[in-house]
């Protein structure tokens, strides 16, 4: 076992457990994005940053970062909700989302963590760039506009279903998930059509098609479901 | 105690943000109480007055004339708050916001000199609609798309008795 102090409380911990999975059986909320249990941690959108006090006050990503023994970690102050804070910000900046006219208004991870945040406006000047929307998969839609980069569609496509159908092209904020080598996702030689991206998706950029916005709510804990119940080798 | 001097102002907005505040029904008479509406699209001045204490702006910047009006206001409005998504981020005013404006003028009034184009009888259209914040600091704001009475009294009940509101994060939603 572990101990390490989180927030000042001393919390025990298994060696390679991560310090975002101690701070939860901590009962410590740290906001997480492109973490989803059941698939791999990747670090991506940093709202997970917490601060080392051992490591000089060091920022990292507690849903990709190990505990160590000894380790003082600070979860929640002031300097972390205005970094989270920014963090939000920019993702809202760079696309196009608009929740009055959004599938899941009412369902979507991001709107919830700017409420829970504090987002009341955003203060970077919006990009405003035209994303573009692709319908061609009979069952289910990808909005760019709406688009977060977590790679959460990404793993959950090669990490659970095991068809590896998404990935990244383009660089920067004109990154965009892919099917395949770049054609239309209704094309795709490798999607099967099970829909776990769209379960993972944490906004309305993957979205099932027919479905009205109320009914919109996906199932993101299906990840974790499936890994659980398949048989070990 | 003098009353509040209250004002409210529509942009670019659909009008939303201001049925959802005559929603507040019978709440209507504790705001009179405490407030007196001196300038709103639901009563009849037509002049901005000049102070102000807490003024309500529906809408995002669409137009050269939402640009001016709104600098007028920051001067003479002691609180603006940016009332309802639109007003906040921009929201669906903001759609047209990633299609050059000509493109947008031309598909909704053909491809022969569209009124806003230009300066003309009808304000020229900016090209992108921006959220106020853009153009002028903004003391407050109320998320919605409309924001439910229940939430604008939640914001507004404070401000009537000299306090500065504070949402939970349940009303603090777009959308
Ligand atoms: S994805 Fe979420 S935050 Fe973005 S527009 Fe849709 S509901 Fe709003
Ligand atoms: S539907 Fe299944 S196979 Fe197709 S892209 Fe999504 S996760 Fe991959
Ligand atoms: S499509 Fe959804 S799951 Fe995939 S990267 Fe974008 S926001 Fe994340
Ligand atoms: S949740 Fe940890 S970096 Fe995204």
């Amino acid at each position: 076992m572990i101990t390490l102090t989180l927030d000042g409380v001393r919390v025990q911990a298994q060696e390679g457990e991560t310090i975002l999975q101690a701070a939860k059986r901590a009962g410590i909320r740290i906001p997480t994005l492109c973490y989803l249990e059941g698939l791999s941690p990747r670090g991506a959108c940093r709202l997970c940053l917490v601060e080392v006090r051992t490591w000089g006050g060091r920022l990292v990503p507690a849903c990709a970062t190990p505990v160590q023994e000894g380790m003082e970690v600070v979860a929640n102050s002031e300097r972390l909700r205005e970094l989270r804070r920014a963090i939000l910000e920019m993702l809202f900046a760079e696309r196009n989302h608009i929740c009055a006219f959004c599938v899941s208004n009412g369902h979507c991870e991001l709107q919830d963590l700017a409420a829970e945040l504090g987002m009341d406006h955003v203060r970077y000047p919006y990009r405003w760039l035209p994303f573009s929307v692709d319908l061609s998969h009979a069952k289910y839609g990808i909005d760019h506009n709406r688009c977060v980069l977590c790679g959460r569609c990404v793993r959950a496509c090669a990490e659970v279903e095991g068809a590896a159908t998404w990935g990244f092209s383009g660089r920067g904020i004109f990154t965009l998930v892919e099917a395949d080598l770049g054609e239309p996702w209704g094309q795709s030689k490798t999607c099967t059509g099970c829909g776990k991206c769209v379960q993972a998706c944490p906004t309305g950029a993957l979205f099932e098609k027919g479905k009205a916005t109320s009914e919109q709510v996906k199932r993101p804990a299906i990840l974790l479901e499936i890994t659980e119940r398949r048989p070990r080798a | 105690m003098p009353r509040l001097r209250v004002a409210t102002v529509w942009f670019s907005g659909c009008s939303g943000c201001h049925m959802s505040f005559l929603d507040l029904d019978e709440r209507l008479l504790e705001f009179a109480e405490r407030a007196e509406l001196v300038f709103s699209p639901l009563v009849d001045p037509k002049e901005f007055p000049d102070d102000v204490d807490v003024v309500l702006i529906e809408g995002a910047v669409g137009n050269t004339e939402h640009l001016h009006t709104l600098l007028e206001i920051r001067k003479k409005a002691k609180v603006l708050v940016a009332f309802g998504d639109c007003a906040v981020t921009g929201n669906v005013p903001s759609l047209r916001n990633p299609i050059p404006r000509e493109e947008v003028l031309q598909a909704v009034y053909g491809p022969e000199d569209p009124p806003g184009l230009e300066e003309g009888e009808v304000p020229k259209l900016l090209p992108q609609a921006l959220p106020l914040h853009a153009v002028v600091p903004v003391d407050l704001f109320l998320p919605g798309c409309p924001p439910s009475a229940d939430r604008i009294w939640a914001f507004l009940r404070p401000l009537l008795h000299g306090q500065t509101p504070a949402l939970p994060a349940s009303e603090r939603k777009f959308g």
